[in-house]
């Protein structure tokens, strides 16, 4: 497959270690030409959603975390991190399938 | 022998203090000697009054109430002549003063008594005006009985018993302005069938133009009131009593009583008797004081300020506050400028409300008007310049209290001018309420903001009555009744829980400030984690609570806080402030604003270097590069080689100072020393919200002293002035004098005791304009100047822990605290590409 010719549906991607991203914190990642943010919540399980804010373009990666949603950096708005839907009346993100390999290796499937 | 014994004694019983003689004792004279006393006045003032009307002070708004019957004469007394005795107060009920003798300090009063003072209080409110009309008067001189003016406890006394005697049916009221209607529909409880003879071309002409006076006399007729206006009253008829009144132009009408409401004259004789100066009223200067005599002040409706002579009741508390900082000393620059009123009527079935303008004055000003008249609503407001500079509302109360409040404070106003006379797809009346600052002032008679209405709510008590009782609010003229239920209603709204939610310090953890300070020192929680775990319910996280946790318990804990990074917002944890297109900010420390050609030419090397976007010169006296991306903020840093200037949290700031003694010709303190001073001591601290402070070398106060959350002003003798909560970002405040001290070591001392305070009490998110009222200034000076708390030691030494745990975060540069810190989350610059498996 090359890289470049937009997302392929179901496409398994590697985004390598897992300490990428900090407990509690989320970093943004180039998918197959989309963006997408990966989250490490405390209790080490992973959420992915996609990266651009639909309010104003905000940067969700730079979001702040809990159990249940991402709250963005530029005017709080809320999203649930597993389905991405907004709590707080924004439009939603993509949420995506993202779990962790047996080499502690970040694994997310695009839709 | 006994004799020089008992003498030797006596000089213990002499009184020492001066003397302060008040003339009238209505609603000014009292409220001045009440704000008097509550500074203190009682050591230095022997108080004597004088008053006209055999009675204590009485609200005099509640004789509209009275008139109607709604009220008892008995529930409108402010002060009862037992609380002059309580307080030392020798009264003269029932005594008018008749002439002052300024040379001799002495006030003759009509019972034949000279009484001497040091200090006088004009004091002697308004009567009504009887314009001349034929048949006024018996031929001794009498009014002809049936004939009443509306402006004391008697007068509404004696309409009511007169109105009440079977024979009696019919009455005109001559003026029909706001006391006129009010009589009206007053006397129409009692079954009388009223008319209102006006000269104005239109009701309430004072307060509104032709189009709502047109509503307004739709809505009185409505009530049944006939209304004659461009009419004037020239004769009353009747021999004996009045049968009737007779007009220009127009047939008579025949009547029983006839209530005079056609203006007000201020009651200015014994002042001009006695040689001060009067124009339309006494004139007074800013400090209530009469012109050229040190101690003589008036206050009230009998006086003239700036021009202005007054008619309601809002201007004249101001006015008695400033006349007792004053009188007593407590504040002898405290000055009074004036006052904006607004106007509502206070008659059951017609809301109206006004303020300001009338209609537009000059080419440039937009008036927003909405007309429904057969609902007898009527909406017009005046803007200029983007603020609300007049509106007129009738019979639709919904938008007062934010239009009051905007106009009052000069509000900005939505762009949408539709949204200032409705809730355009709001949720309506509420969202009136909600929109409500906290220290808006809810009712304008006893002063009670809606914050004091929100808290006694929340302090259990849910009634209206039981919260009216409380506050006292609504028991003035009771025109904000409506409002003070909607604000017990929204506050005391919905779950309950919600409501308390409110109180917590973060939403996410149910306590409030001083419980969650408890419970996290008791159990030793030093993460947020483990305050989540500890104290939210299911131990569950928050998002909207961590930022606010991780400021407290750095507070608590100093050096000895977990620090979790991602409990902190994004600028924290990137020390940078970020912008709309996820870019940072970065803004290097200058203390004090000072710097020099070295930092300069480093500053324009980075700027040059990253191409930064705009470099400019911040409100803060420093000098910001804009638009850094995130992964070259350590960089940046690096080539600055300067410390964090905290321009991206809730912690210390700034400290403004201006030039100061060193250069300056009017300088009178090194306040750039002092500002630097300041500035390296607390330099990053966090706290519930920003702290920008400023230090000015004189009271020409060139740093903007009077509006920092801490300013320092220079004073002449080598001494500091030390203002708290000030305030001129989205609410503009001035500061409120906490002390005043000799040396900068003390300025520093207090200044971060203060500090300190706050950060222990104020609320997250709670500027210090909002947090110094909320406590009150005389608190936190017993607390931090008196240390009558004995909390100064302790507040120190926490300060001193905070000082001494500050690192500067721009360290991180060259070690990453967590992996890809500075990794770029911007989705519109190109992200590090994965390969597909
Ligand atoms: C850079 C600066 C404007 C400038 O170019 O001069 C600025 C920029 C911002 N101000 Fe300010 N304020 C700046 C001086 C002020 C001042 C004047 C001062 O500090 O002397 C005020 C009025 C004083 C005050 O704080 O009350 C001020 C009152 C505000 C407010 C209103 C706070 C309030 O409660 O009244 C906000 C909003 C807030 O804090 O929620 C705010 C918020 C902001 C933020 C941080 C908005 C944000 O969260 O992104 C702006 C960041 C812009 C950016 O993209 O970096 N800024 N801001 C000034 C930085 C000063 C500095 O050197 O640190
Ligand atoms: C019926 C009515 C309704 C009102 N409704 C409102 C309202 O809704 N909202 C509002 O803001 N305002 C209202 N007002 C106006 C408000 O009552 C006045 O603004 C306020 O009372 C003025 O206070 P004052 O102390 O200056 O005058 P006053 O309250 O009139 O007090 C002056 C006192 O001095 C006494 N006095 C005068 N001369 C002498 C002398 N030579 N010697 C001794 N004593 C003297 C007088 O007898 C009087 O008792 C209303 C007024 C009336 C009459
Ligand atoms: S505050 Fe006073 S001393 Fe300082 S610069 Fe201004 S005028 Fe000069
Ligand atoms: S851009 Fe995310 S909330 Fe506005």
């Amino acid at each position: 497959m090359s890289a470049g010719a937009g997302p392929v549906p179901g496409a398994v991607h590697v985004l390598g270690p897992l300490e990428q991203v900090p407990v509690g914190e989320g970093r943004a990642f180039g998918v197959a030409g989309e963006q997408i943010a990966v989250f490490r919540l405390r209790d080490g399980s992973l959420r992915a959603v996609s990266a651009v804010c639909p309010h104003k373009g905000g940067p969700i990666a730079d979001g702040t975390i809990d159990r249940t949603v991402v709250m963005c950096p530029l005017h709080q708005h809320s999203f649930d991190l597993a389905t991405g839907c907004s709590t707080t009346g924004a439009g939603p993100l993509h949420s995506y399938p993202v779990t962790a390999d047996g080499e502690g290796n970040i694994v997310l499937q695009l839709p | 022998m006994t004799t020089l014994a008992s003498r030797s004694l006596r000089p213990k019983n002499i009184d020492l203090r001066r003397r302060l003689v008040v003339i009238g004792n209505g609603m000014a004279g009292a409220r001045a000697v009440e704000e008097i006393l509550a500074r203190g006045g009682e050591a230095q003032y022997r108080i004597t009054m004088f008053g006209d009307e055999p009675y204590g002070n009485y609200n005099r708004i509640m004789l509209s109430h009275v008139l109607s019957g709604e009220e008892d004469t008995g529930n409108i007394f402010l002060n009862s002549l037992a609380w002059y005795r309580e307080n030392n107060i020798t009264l003269h009920a029932g005594v008018r003063v008749q002439k002052i003798d300024r040379f001799a300090k002495l006030v003759f009063s009509d019972d034949g008594r000279a009484t001497p003072y040091d200090v006088l209080v004009i004091a002697t409110g308004s009567r009504s005006h009887l314009p001349p009309m034929d048949g006024m008067y018996m031929p001794g001189g009498m009014l002809l009985p049936g004939i009443f003016a509306f402006r004391t406890i008697d007068d509404a006394r004696n309409m009511v018993a007169y109105a009440q005697q079977d024979h009696h049916h019919r009455a005109v009221v001559i003026g029909g302005g706001l006391l006129g209607l009010e009589a009206a529909r007053g006397l129409q409880s009692h079954g009388i069938d009223v008319e209102v003879v006006h000269s104005g071309g239109h009701l309430m002409n004072v307060q509104m133009g032709p189009d709502g006076g047109a509503v307004l006399r739709r809505s009185v007729e409505a009530l049944g009131i006939r209304v004659h206006t461009s009419s004037r009253t020239t004769a009353i008829l009747g021999d004996d009593r009045v049968r009737g009144v007779r007009l220009r132009d127009k047939p008579d009408i025949d009547c029983d009583m006839v209530v005079v409401a056609a203006g007000i004259r201020p009651n200015v004789e014994v002042a001009v008797t006695s040689g001060l100066p009067v124009e339309r009223a006494i004139v007074v200067d800013d400090h209530m004081r009469v012109p050229d005599e040190d101690e003589i002040y008036a206050v009230g409706e009998c006086v003239q300020h700036r021009g202005e002579v007054y008619g309601l009741v809002a201007p004249l508390w101001e006015q008695a506050a400033v006349l007792a900082d004053n009188v007593t000393g407590a504040n002898p620059k405290a000055a009074y400028l004036g006052t904006r009123t607004a106007t509502k009527l206070k008659v059951a079935g017609v809301d109206v409300a006004s303020m300001g303008l009338q209609a537009p004055e000059r080419d440039t000003d937009e008036h927003v008007v909405f007309s429904e008249p057969s609902r007898g609503v009527f909406k017009s407001i005046v803007i200029r310049d983007g603020k609300i500079v007049g509106a007129t509302l009738l019979g639709d109360s919904r938008k007062v209290a934010y239009l009051t409040q905007a106009f009052d404070r000069g509000l900005p106003l939505p762009e949408e001018r539709v949204a200032l006379l409705f809730d355009v797809g709001g949720p309506g009346e509420e969202a009136g309420v909600a929109e409500l600052d906290g220290d808006a002032q809810v009712c304008n008679c006893n002063g009670v903001s809606k914050q004091a209405l929100v808290d006694t709510v929340k302090g259990g008590c849910t009634t209206l009555a039981g919260v009216m009782d409380a506050t006292r609010a609504g028991k003035g003229c009771g025109s904000c009744k409506l409002l003070v239920r909607q604000v017990v209603e929204w506050a005391a709204d919905g779950a309950v829980a919600e409501d308390l939610a409110a109180s917590y310090y973060v939403p996410g953890v149910p306590l409030e400030k001083a419980e969650l300070l408890k419970a996290v020192r008791e159990q030793g929680l030093r993460s947020v984690s483990a305050v989540f775990a500890a104290l939210a319910p299911g131990g569950a996280e928050d998002a909207k609570s961590k930022m606010g946790l991780a400021s407290l318990l750095k507070m608590m804990w100093a050096g000895e806080y977990i620090d979790e990074r991602d409990a902190r917002f994004v600028n924290d944890r990137v020390h940078a402030n970020i912008q709309r297109d996820g870019t940072f900010s970065v803004v290097p420390q200058m203390k004090g604003g000072v710097t020099s050609p070295d930092q300069l030419r480093r500053i324009a090397d980075v700027a040059d270097k990253y191409k930064v976007p705009l470099v400019k010169l911040t409100g803060g006296q420093r000098i910001d590069l804009l638009g850094v991306p995130k992964e070259d903020l350590p960089k940046v840093w690096a080539d600055l080689g300067m410390p964090s200037g905290y321009a991206y949290g809730k912690s210390f700031r700034t400290v403004k100072t201006c030039v100061g003694q060193e250069f300056c010709r009017y300088g009178t303190g090194d306040s750039t020393k002092l500002g630097i001073e300041i500035e390296s001591r607390f330099q990053g601290i966090e706290s519930p919200a920003k702290l920008k402070l400023a230090v000015s070398g004189c009271p020409r106060n060139c740093a903007e002293s009077l509006v920092k959350d801490v300013g320092v002003v220079a004073v002449e003798g080598g001494r500091w002035e030390i203002y708290v909560g000030g305030a001129a970002g989205a609410h503009i405040r001035k500061g409120d004098l906490l002390a005043t001290v000799d040396d900068p070591e003390t300025v520093t001392l207090l200044a971060g005791r203060f500090m300190q305070y706050y950060r222990e009490r104020a609320n997250w998110l709670e500027r210090t304009y909002a947090f110094v009222p909320r406590v009150g200034i005389e608190h936190l000076r017993s607390v931090i100047v008196d240390d009558a708390e004995g909390l100064g030691a302790q507040l120190d030494a926490a300060m001193q822990q905070s000082v001494d745990a500050y690192v500067d975060p721009w360290a991180e540069r060259d070690d990453p605290l967590t992996p890809g810190q500075f990794r770029t989350s911007l989705p519109l610059t190109v992200l590090p590409q994965v390969p597909v498996r």
